[in-house]
């Protein structure tokens, strides 16, 4: 298998009146073709700031960072961002905010409109706009199109946080349906135990301040899991047991 | 099951009875007081009660108005008067747009032009006027250009306006998705400011009428506000009342022409869901 993304040594400090925040320190990280990684870790583990340093969305940082042959120096197609919010243009039909700056006139783009359409499941909403879509809808929209300009690798910056448990269970399994189907590498970044050993090849457990990579966890279960196997669980436990363990240093409480 | 439906039909077809009464009942209400203040007026100058010469009457301008028409001396007057008006508004708005946008843009371009932009504009226009007069003369130019000079600023400030308040994450996502920078301005910046055009555009068009109105009375030999000047000296006092009718419907007029856009073109927005 071929490396989608590879992060090497990079590291990142948001400045301030006080030199400057620490965020993530010297991280590495290989991701293949094919694989769906899941990022889980405490608030302000970096996280977030990772994915945006994958998008090119901020170029400030130390260390290298690359999708396929090329290394990122700005955001560009080649990287597919699902925000948490849906983001979508208020003013364009379902089907218009998909081909964003692509025109639908032309049938190759039309005809993969359509197929992006039934992929997440949009039939007959073509023609609405965002604000006649529930969340979840516009959510999948927003992923619909993030594929239409076949990345080389999806980046997930918690896409489900804002859905309610129901909402969010389905758009997991219809995540999934998608990387199965269409084999896209996908980094997810979570806060969701559950959400990450259920889609996950592997897991990436962070620790913050400063963020660091603490452990990589392979989910070697076959699919479909189902949540409330014991296998399942047993994942779990791994990753809360990584999330749950102190470091030897005493923390600062000051507050 | 059928009963019910015919009930539940007869039911529907009184509601709607109902409805169209109400509205009826609408209409009439506001129509009470416009109507009963034409007849007081009519019956008082018909009763020497009001003065005629200074009152006119409404049966009187009525047939000025149709007297003005059917010789075609009003659309003369309007004809020029909406060129005029047409000729200006194209030029400040549309320089109004295009400099709202590029400030609204650039930073840079902002702390340059805004700040003398915004004191020009707290400036009465009618204090301008003699100016424009003494440079452009009393010909058409001073005209036109002190009716763009009035629809500059209000086009100007709402498309400003509308391009600051663009969301900035909306930017991310254009970037991700390789938009251009021409892409960026025709398929984001354009569209998510448009609620604020068109406010600005209906403002600027109101704006256009009113510095029609002070250029044509300030010097003209043609026009409306040419013809309610001329009128007044000679005491016509109808058809002073046969300009002011003309202006308040064509201002009318304009600016539902903009709200019928503003539905057609901001159906996204939940405010326009009727």
């Amino acid at each position: 298998m071929a490396t989608a993304l590879e992060i090497n040594q990079v590291s990142k400090t948001f400045k301030n009146d006080r030199g400057g925040v620490h965020v993530l320190d010297h991280l590495d990280l290989t991701v293949q073709e094919g694989e769906f990684v899941s990022v889980i870790g405490p608030s302000g583990c970096g996280k977030s700031t990772l994915l945006k340093l994958i998008a090119g969305l901020d170029s400030d940082f130390h260390g290298q960072i690359a999708v396929g042959d090329h290394e990122v120096h700005g955001p560009s197609i080649d990287r597919g961002f699902i925000f948490q919010e849906h983001r979508l243009f208020p003013w364009l039909t379902v089907e218009k905010n998909i081909a964003g700056n692509l025109s639908l006139r032309d049938p190759e783009v039309r005809s993969k409109v359509n197929h992006l359409i039934a992929l997440v499941n949009l039939g007959g909403f073509e023609k609405a706009y965002p604000r006649q879509l529930s969340g979840g809808m516009s959510q999948r929209v927003a992923i619909a199109r993030a594929l239409l300009r076949n990345p080389k690798v999806l980046l997930l910056d918690e896409p489900f946080g804002a859905l309610d448990a129901f909402t969010r269970a389905h758009l997991q399994e219809a995540l999934h349906d998608i990387w199965e189907k269409n084999k896209t590498t996908m980094v997810l970044v979570t806060h969701d135990i559950d959400e990450s050993v259920y889609l996950s090849s592997k897991v990436v457990v962070m620790d913050a301040k400063p963020g660091r990579i603490k452990a990589v966890v392979p989910i070697d279960l076959p699919y479909p899991r189902t949540r409330s196997s014991k296998a399942f669980q047993e994942f779990r436990t791994v990753i809360l047991e990584h999330l749950d363990h102190k470091p030897s240093e005493p923390d600062d409480f000051s507050i | 099951m059928t009963t019910i439906t015919l009930a539940e039909n007869k039911e529907n077809t009184l509601k709607r009875k109902k409805r169209s009464w109400d509205r009826g009942l609408a209409l009439f209400r506001a129509l009470f007081l416009p109507v009963v203040a034409l007849l007081v007026w009519e019956v008082l100058t018909r009763l020497g009660a009001l003065p005629s010469l200074l009152f006119s009457s409404p049966s009187l301008i009525l047939t000025r108005a149709v007297n003005l028409i059917s010789t075609g001396k009003l659309w003369e007057h309007m004809e020029i008067s909406l060129f005029r008006a047409l000729l200006g508004f194209l030029l400040g708005g549309g320089l109004g747009l295009a400099f709202g946008i590029i400030v609204g843009m650039n930073r840079k371009s902002e702390q340059y032009i805004n700040p003398s932009f915004q004191m020009i504009r707290t400036i009465p226009l009618l204090a301008i006027t003699p100016l424009f007069i003494l440079w452009f003369g009393f010909g058409e130019l001073s005209k036109i250009l002190l009716i763009s000079l009035g629809s500059f600023f209000p086009l100007y400030l709402q498309a400003f306006l509308g391009i600051r308040n663009i969301d900035n994450k909306l930017f991310e996502v254009a970037r991700i998705m390789e938009y251009t920078r021409l892409q960026q301005i025709t398929k984001l910046m354009i569209p998510s400011a448009l609620p604020n055009i068109l406010l600005g555009v209906r403002l600027s068009l109101s704006v256009a009428w009113m510095c029609l109105v002070a250029a044509e009375l300030l010097g003209a030999d043609k026009g409306i506000g040419y013809m309610i000047q001329d009128a007044r000296s000679f005491m016509q006092t109808d058809t002073v009342f046969v300009g002011i009718i003309i202006f308040a419907l064509a201002g009318k007029l304009s600016d539902s022409f903009v709200r019928v856009l503003e539905e057609k073109l901001l159906r996204w927005q939940d405010s326009f869901k009727a």
